[in-house]
Parts: C-alpha cells; structure tokens; sequence
C-alpha cells in the first residue's frame, strides 16, 4: 500500500469537500474492494475518506412500502434486517449469498454497486426491483447508475447515501457461483415491481449487468418457471472467460431464471 | 489411556497453534533486520537489456538494490537439479543455467531479476517498483505439447528443441507385441492438470550474517533444512557448511514446495553479507503463485490391451511432462523414476512401456507436489482400468479383481518390487462400506430428482519412504535417502530426541514421542522431539514422499535399540543379574520374575553419575543411529467416490467418498486419518476445482484467489476412511506412510464417478461444472 491520508468523514458533506480538494481522494466503506487494490498497488488515493461513520449512512428503515437501505449498510445487516424480509425477501437472500461471512460483515451496499462489478450480486437485484440510488446531488434510477463495467453513472464528488427500493409483488434471484471467487459466474433477478416485470442479469454480460427482453417478455406473458424454459438465450454480447465460455453463460441464465422464478 | 502405537493422542502442538504460539519464519527478527523486495519480470521470455537502479537506489529506506551480474560475480553459483536423468540414447539431461537473479535473459513472469534491500517491507517494495529494467520482449510459449514443435520459442541454449530428457522404461518391443495380439485394447489421451501447491503459511526467510566469524545463519520455510544447507553450500557457494546454520522452525504446510532451494534463499543468504544486515523475505500470496513450484502438467497417451478373459497383457504410456522454465531441485526424478514406475498399478502386467519426454516452457518451475508422479500414474492406470471396464462391458471392481497381485513379493517390469499388500481386502472393505450393493437403487432415486448419479473405483498403489540410498543412487540421485535420529536420555530419565525428519503439519512432536513413550513405558510428556535446526541434529533428509515414518521412525526405534542395550547392561550390573533377564516396563527396569527393580530415572542417573557402571562402559546415555530403508513401502487401498450431477448447470456433488486404505502398522489413527482426508480434499481439489491456467504468451490468468479456485469445506463430503492392513516387512515398525495416498489416489475415483454418471468418458480434469456441462452437451 502506498503512503495516504486517512480522513474519518463527520457528514456527506465533509466527504464531499475532501473528495473535491483532495489527492486523487477516494471513499473508503467496508474496504472489501478498495483495500485489496491498494495492496496490490492497482489503486493509489492519496486521500482516503472513511464515511461509514457518518451518522444515518447505515442502517434500514421502511417507508411505507419502500424501502430505505443507507449506502454503509453491510451485507449482513440486509441479510438480516426484518423490514427487508417483509418488503423484499429477495434482496435480503441476496446478500446472505454474497461472498462469505467475513465479506458480509464489511462489505457495504453503497460500495458493492459504486464499484459495479460485472459478476457482484446487488446490481442485477436492484436493476430488476427498479431501485432509486440517493447519492448527495440527486436520485439516480437504477436504468440509468449502471453503466458497464466498473462504471457508474457517479461524479467524482458523489457520494451514494442511500437505496430505495419498492415493495415488488414478487422477485427472486438465483445464483450461480464461480467456483473460485465465489461472485456470480451467472446471477438472475426476477421481479415483477415498480418497473413492471423486469429480468437482470449479473456476472454474464460483457458491458456490465444487463436485462433480457425475451425473458422479461416471456414473464410478463406468463409469471412461471415453464414459460422461461422456451425461451432462446443467445450468447453473443456475453462473457466467455477461464471459468465459463458464452454458451454456457447463456445457458445458465435461462436455467437460473428458471429457478429464480420457482423460487418467487 | 494407552498412548503407545495405535492409540489416538492429541496432538502435542496442537496447544501452540492453536493459541498462536506458533513460530514461524516471518516470526523471526534478526539483528539490525532490513528487509528484501524482489524486481521480478512481468514478461514470459525476455532479454535483459538492461537495469537502472539509480532512481530506485536514492529512494528513502533504500540500503542497496542488486543484481544477477553482482551475485555471480561474487561467486554464487547456478541453481541445480539434483537428480541425473539421462536420456534414452545414453545422452545426459539437458539442464539450462539458473541464476538466482537472471543476468541476461528472464524466462517465466516472476523471474527474478534484482533484489532491493531497505529498512522497511513498504520501502523495499517501492523501491522495487522504481527499479526500471529495459526488456526486449521475446516470444515466449507455455504449454508443454507446444514446446517441442518447430515454432515453439527455445528457452536454454544448450536444450535444442526444449527438450530436457526423451527417457523410456519396460521393453517397448515386447509391449507392441503383447498390444498387436490383444483381444481388446482401450486408449486414452489424459492430462493430469497443473497445480498450485498453496501452503497456508507463504515462504519466507531471514538470513543473518555475522562479520565476526563470517557465519550466516538462514531461518526459512524448509521441509528439510539439512539438505538445503547441503545444497546451498556445496552447489551455490554461499558458504562453507560449518559457517552455515539453517533453521526451519514451525512451517505452515509444504506439500512438496518447501523441498526445494528457491533463488530467494540464496539471494538473501547473499545480500546479508553484502549489507552486512540481517535480511527478511516473506512472499506475499500473488508472489507464491509466481514463485512456488508448481506440480504435475503431464500430457499422456496411454494404450491398455486385454486378453479375452480380462487380463491385462500390456501398457504402454507416452508422456511429456512441463518442467516449467528451468530444472528445479528434484523436477527430472518426478515425471520418470516417481511416476513410470507405479505403471503396474495394483495390477499383474507383463509388458509395460513408458516414455517420457521433458519440455522447457515460459512458466514458473515445476516440480514435486504431494504425490510427486504418483497421483500422475495412479491417474493414467485408474482412468484407463474403468474405461476398459466400460468398454468391455465388464464390472469395474471385478476387472480390478481379475489383474490384481495375489503373491508377494511382486517384482513389476517397471524396477519396483511390491513387499506386501492385500488389495482385495481393501477392494472388499471399501465396496461394503460405499454400499456399492445399493447404488442401482439410490442411481434410480437421485433420476426421480433430476439428478444423474455415478460410482467411481480407484485402486492405488504407490511408494513410500523413499529409499534405499544405493537403489536411488544408481538412478540418478544426487542423495542418499536415509534418516538419522539420537536418542537422549537426561539424568532425569526424560528424553530429548533429535530427528532429521522434518514436521510441516504431520504431527511428528506427538506421534514419533508415541513410540519412544511406550518403548520405555514413560510419560508422553516426558519426551521431546527436537527437529529443523542444522546446529541441533547432526544430519537428515528430511519430509517428503512420506518417509517420516517408515524412514525417520525407523531411525529412532534404531537408536532406541542401542539405548535399550545400554539400559539393560546398566541395569544388570547394579541390580546384579543377567542382561536378559531384564524388562523395562511402566517406568520401571526390573528383572523379570523378581522383585529386584530401579526406577527408569535412576538408569539415567546412574549412566551420569558414573559411580557404578559396569567396566569399561562410558558414561551417558545418548545413542544415534542412521538409518537406510531395504526398498520403498507400498501403500495401497480402493476409494470409491459418489457423485451426482446436476444436468442442467453441470455442477456436481460429491455425495459419497469412500476409502479402504492399508499403510502397514498405524502409530495415531487419528493422524493418520487427518492426513488422508487432507489428502483426499487436495485429490478432489484437481478433479474438480484447481488449475493453473496461463495464457498463450505465458501470462500467469490464474493469480489470485479469484481465479483459482481451492477447494472449501462446503465443496467437501464427510469422508468415509478406513484401513485394512498389512505390515510392511521392511521396516522395524512395519510402517508403509500414509501422507500422500488422500491426493494419489482420489481424482480417478472422481473422474471415473462423474463419467459414470454423465455417460461420456471424455472428461478432463478439473471437472467444472462447465467442463460437465460441456462433456453432457457432447454426449448428446
Ligand atoms: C472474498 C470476497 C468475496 C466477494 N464475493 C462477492 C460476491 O459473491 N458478490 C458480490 O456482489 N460481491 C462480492 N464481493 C465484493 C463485496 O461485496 C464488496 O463489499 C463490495 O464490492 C465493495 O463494498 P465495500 O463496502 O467493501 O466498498 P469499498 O471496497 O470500501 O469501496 C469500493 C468502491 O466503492 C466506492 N464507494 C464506497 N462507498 C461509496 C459510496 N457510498 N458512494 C460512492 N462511492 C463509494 C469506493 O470509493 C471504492 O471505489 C466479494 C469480496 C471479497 C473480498
């Protein structure tokens, strides 16, 4: 790791200030990214702001039906979290599935979708629960924060606050690891809610998480496990790596959209 | 409780692990310590046109930055590969030179080509980072049945065609006779994948020069420190033995890597002189993939033909085995006298035949890792031995059961002669404890859930305790392959002993005080195991190939038997009868039928007092003896695995993994079973998960955890060990090893279970779910 500043944020706007007058600055939440890079030199902020102790950046409350999942919210506590579990199950087994204990406990919500990894979990759930991402300037629908691979629709003195989501009528997804990492090799979000019936998919796509308009056609004509099995998933536009080629990254999705809506 | 041979005590160091005590390599701080960082190349092959320091060398902390041309300059010599393998025209192996830091040419990413010496780890690494070094980018090629093609790269001058060694074994023309006249003959392509050995604790060391006396001491992650002070001094010139003391202290696993001298020892050793500071090296995890040997690679087809009865009337075998860049430590004996040598399996074969062919390649050394060869043969034999049984439409086990070795001793055509075993006793152990009776049934039960459920065999055989230094010798070793041990006995009665042997994990400090306890019906607390120190124990060849304990115990129990005499001579003179009537039992020597006795501590105390010994007799009491085994011993067992698929992703389970082994007389049931299973979890981490992938140009795609994939608790079933034996006629103890049967034997039972459920032979390891998915796509 190279010589830097660490700053413990008292508020957004702090962080914000930092991040504008600092040494190519950079937000620090649960480090499960950011420290990795770091050590191996890949990253190099001269200024690193830690906002996890910001107060109301963690932490979950129901809003009616929506709900409000602060950007420094570990993995764990949505995988735990009631109200998560009475609006949206799906986003609190999501989060169980994520990497492994320890990464649940430091790993945050805010961070997992600012770094937008192609095989991470959270943005093919939130894409397909058509989620709102609260960042300091302003509301950012989900369509439009993921924008490929490890880019978002973020400024450089952008800070995520918030995700909120909306009680879907029903949603699921369904995982499937690569072997190694444990990332998704192949992630389905099946939901029908505020965006209509909606299908993303995580881990397979080669400009990041995408949706799948047969998928979501098929759905929409009929919510059932069967109605996916016809559909033709081609592979082009899709990853082919070490650990999966296309074809079989096709074939993954439509078999693990089968069982996400089984599972809805 | 009995803590003697066949009890389970609980392992004496497990309390300093596991309260943190544990003393390792990174643990130790020299005086005045400085610390090393490593300029290494980031291109497969490449010439080194030159090396700038002098950014790198004003930076803060920085003490010194070196390089290849000084350490050669300075007399430190070319890293060698101890094992003479010549080739089948007579000619010698083909070994390129190996610098310690490559001087004009690098030939794997990682190759180290400078080293910076400065106050701190963070410092040191900067440093390195600023060391600019011009490459001339060279093509480079890391697959090993590329290597010997006309375009291939060449990577050593004095290697044509990057061939090391085109070696044979068994007679080739006997064999295509025996095959032209079979009744059937099955044929395979097979590649026993690449691995990387991972050790939970990285290499590391700490060299420490004394200007006084110009003495180095070297702490490091060894298996067998002796050897590697041999080594270091005799082929690298660091230093005289008598000025060198190396130390391993607690090790963290090694399964094969930490056998081996590795350039970072040596440019440490040699950079503590030229600094005149003390100098630490600890790999980081991307550095381990990088730098530790590998193991395997091999690219083999094989040819087994049958009578029309079922017997096997030859096999014939062509390999060629990647040795990585350059030959490391014991890299050549490995794919010929560790591997072609098991052939024969458990298996009557007349005719056998194997060649070999040695390739150079842009990738990091290989060399052995748990099995070394053997997991390498015992695949070829396992996978060809089910698919033959498929082909012929004949039971598996029965097949097995038709070729297998019934009388002992069993010469092979390949050099080995088999002292004992009984293989259907483990074939039957494992067959009714894996419920085999009851596996069309639970098939038909996992179909109804969508599943496809297969049964694999596999029925190993390997060697052990390498062996008889002569027998190894006149192959081509470059060691004899003894054991020593002294046997210690205080004035107070307790016992210090010093083995060469080393414990990276095995449990040497319990088991091998199991043995001296209960021969002289002591305390285990009352016996020390004293290991890893080049100032401490004379001589030892240390841990690998499991020879701990059919070579190292066998050294003790030795020694034990020249205490004993001396016992028993002390003990007659004082209680005044005869030396053969004397019994040492629950701490007592007594003599027998009496009730004349002396406690075991007055023995001791009596050799030391030296007031009444008989004439002549020197005083103590400390004997120590070498040891050299009359053959390898032959482990041997059935595993059967059981798997189910699921044929929608390719993902498959293990459900069931049995396994019947026979290791000769067990000492620590318990440890003997942990060894097995962690055996069994590395087998079914090649079958099904490891693999070190590099790109066409030799870029290293599989550097992290990310993306090679270890196997996990949830990846493993509980395992189903058990053990019929026999004892091993060789030693005193009659103990065959046990270390690496789990990884020899278990990925063709794997292999053999999910081809068996998916209903298509043509399956490589490591069997993802989508090399599954792929091979059920193809069976279509
Ligand atoms: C072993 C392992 C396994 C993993 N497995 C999975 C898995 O299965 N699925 C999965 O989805 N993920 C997985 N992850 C990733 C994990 O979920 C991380 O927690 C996540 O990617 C980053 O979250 P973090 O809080 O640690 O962010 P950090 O590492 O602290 O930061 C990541 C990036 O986000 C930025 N950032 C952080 N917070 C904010 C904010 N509020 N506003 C704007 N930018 C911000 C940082 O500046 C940085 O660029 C795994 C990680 C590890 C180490």
């Amino acid at each position: 790791m190279y010589p830097l500043k660490y700053h413990k944020a008292a508020s957004v706007d702090d962080a914000v200030a930092i991040l504008t007058k600092g040494d190519s600055a950079k937000l620090l939440a649960g480090g499960q990214t950011l420290l990795a890079t770091m050590k191996q030199h890949l990253a190099a902020p001269g200024d690193l702001v830690d906002i996890r102790a910001i107060a109301g950046m963690s932490g979950i409350k129901a809003e009616g039906d929506t709900l409000v999942i602060g950007a420094a919210t570990t993995h764990a506590e949505v995988a735990g979290n009631s109200d998560v579990a009475k609006l949206c199950p799906m986003l609190a087994s999501l989060a169980a599935g994520i990497g492994d204990p320890a990464v649940r406990h430091a790993g945050t919500i805010g961070g997992s979708i600012a770094n937008n990894d192609p095989a991470a979990d959270y943005p093919a759930g939130l894409l397909a629960v058509a989620a709102t991402i609260v960042t300091s300037k302003r509301k950012i629908p989900a369509d439009e924060f993921f924008d490929g691979l490890f880019t978002t629709a973020l400024e450089e003195d952008e800070v995520i606050t918030s995700i909120r989501v909306t009680r879907p009528k029903r949603a699921a997804y369904a995982k499937f690891r690569q072997p190694a990492s444990l990332f998704a090799l192949v992630g389905v979000c099946v939901a029908d809610g505020a965006g209509g019936v909606r299908v993303a998919v995580t881990g397979a796509g080669d400009d990041g998480v995408f949706r799948h308009d047969g998928l979501e056609a098929a759905l929409a004509a009929k919510w059932s496990a069967d109605a996916v099995k016809g559909v033709k998933v081609a592979s082009d536009g899709l990853l082919s790596d070490i650990h999966g080629s296309a074809e079989y990254r096709a074939n993954l999705i439509r078999v693990m959209a089968g069982r996400a809506v089984a599972a809805s | 409780m009995s803590t003697g041979i066949g009890a389970r005590v609980k392992r004496k160091e497990d309390k300093r692990f596991i309260t943190g005590k544990g003393k390792y390599t990174d643990d130790i701080r020299g005086d005045n310590q400085a610390y090393a960082a490593f300029v290494r190349s980031p291109h497969a092959h490449a010439r080194v046109k030159g090396i700038d320091i002098a950014a790198a060398a004003a930076m803060d902390g920085v003490i010194a930055v070196l390089d290849g041309k000084q350490l050669t300059g300075d007399g430190i010599g070319n890293i060698i590969c101890g094992w003479a393998v010549s080739s089948k025209d007579g000619s010698p192996m083909n070994m390129g030179a190996w610098s310690a830091l490559a001087t004009d040419r690098v030939r794997y990413v990682g190759d180290a080509v400078a080293v910076v010496i400065a106050e701190s780890p963070a410092e040191a690494r900067l440093a390195a980072e600023a060391v600019e070094v011009d490459y001339e980018i060279l093509p480079a090629n890391a697959h090993a049945d590329r290597a010997l093609s006309k375009s291939a790269p060449q990577l050593h001058d004095n290697a044509p065609g990057n061939l090391i060694y085109d070696w044979e074994i068994g007679d080739g023309a006997a064999t295509d006779k025996a095959l032209a006249g079979a009744a059937h003959v099955t044929e395979m392509a097979l590649t026993n994948n690449r691995l990387s050995p991972n050790a939970m604790e990285p290499r590391s060391a700490v060299a420490i020069y004394d200007a006084s006396d110009e003495h180095y001491t070297l702490y490091t992650t060894s298996q067998n420190p002796h050897v590697a002070r041999l080594v270091l001094s005799a082929f690298y010139q660091v230093a005289p033995e008598n000025k060198l003391r190396v130390i391993a202290p607690d090790v963290g696993g090694g399964f094969g890597s930490k056998i081996f001298i590795y350039p970072e020892e040596i440019t440490c050793l040699w950079a503590s002189m030229k600094t005149n500071r003390s100098v630490k090296w600890t790999a980081d995890r991307s550095e381990a993939f990088i730098t530790d040997a590998h193991g395997r690679d091999h690219h083999t087809t094989a040819k087994m033909g049958f009578d029309k009865d079922g017997r096997i009337v030859g096999l014939k075998v062509d390999t060629i085995a990647n040795l990585g860049a350059y030959m490391s430590l014991f890299s050549s004996s490995v794919p010929t006298y560790l591997y072609a040598t098991l052939l024969s399996g458990q298996y009557n074969i007349a005719n056998i035949h194997c060649n070999v062919r040695a390739v150079y390649t842009n990738t990091v050394p290989i060399d052995a890792y748990r099995g070394a060869g053997r997991p390498e043969a015992c695949f070829v034999v396992e996978r060809m031995m089910e698919t033959a049984a498929r082909e012929m439409g004949r039971d598996p086990a029965e097949l097995r059961r038709l070729n297998f070795v019934q009388a002992f001793p069993h010469q092979t055509p390949v050099i080995m002669a088999y002292d004992a075993g009984d293989f259907d006793a483990n074939l039957d152990q494992a067959m009714a404890a894996a419920d085999v009776a009851g596996f069309a049934a639970r098939r038909k039960e996992a179909a109804s859930r969508g599943k496809l459920r297969g049964l694999g065999y596999s029925s190993y055989i390997e060697a052990c305790g390498i062996a008889p230094s002569a027998a190894v010798g006149s192959l081509g070793a470059g060691v004899g392959l003894w054991e020593s041990a002294e046997v210690r006995v205080n004035p107070v009665g307790t016992i210090e002993v010093l083995t060469g042997s080393h414990s990276h994990g095995q449990g040497h400090e319990t088991t091998f005080a199991q043995i001296v306890a209960e021969r002289f019906g002591i305390g285990l607390d009352a016996v020390s195991i004293v290991h890893g120190d080049t100032d401490k124990v004379q001589f030892g060849m240390g841990t690998y190939g499991s020879r701990s304990g059919a070579v190292g115990m066998s050294a003790i129990v030795k020694a034990m038997d020249k205490v004993e005499a001396k016992v028993r001579k002390i003990a007659a003179h004082v209680l005044e009868a005869s030396e053969a009537d004397i019994v040492i039992e629950g701490g007592q020597v007594k003599v027998a039928g009496t009730d004349k006795a002396m406690g075991w501590h007055e023995v001791g105390l009596t050799a030391y007092m030296a007031h009444n010994l008989p004439p002549d007799m020197e005083p103590g009491l400390k004997e120590s003896a070498f040891y050299d085994p009359a053959n390898f011993t032959f482990p041997a067992g059935t595993y059967i695995c059981e798997v189910e698929v699921d044929p929608d992703t390719g993902e498959t389970e293990i459900v069931q993994f049995t396994a019947s082994d026979d290791f000769g007389t067990i000492i620590n049931p318990m440890i003997v079973e942990g060894q097995v299973h962690g055996g069994i979890a590395q087998g079914i981490g090649q079958a099904m998960l490891e693999q070190v992938v590099y790109s066409d140009d030799g870029q290293l795609l599989t550097g992290s955890y990310m993306d090679y994939a270890m196997p996990r608790a949830s990846d493993l079933p509980f395992f189903s060990v058990h053990n019929a034996a026999t004892v091993c006629p060789n030693n005193p103890l009659g103990i065959k090893g046990c270390g690496e049967a789990g990884a020899i034997g278990s990925p063709p039972a794997v292999i053999n279970a999910i081809t068996d459920a998916i209903g298509n032979n043509n399956l490589a390891m490591p069997a993802t779910p989508q090399a599954v998915w792929n091979a059920i796509q193809a069976a279509k």
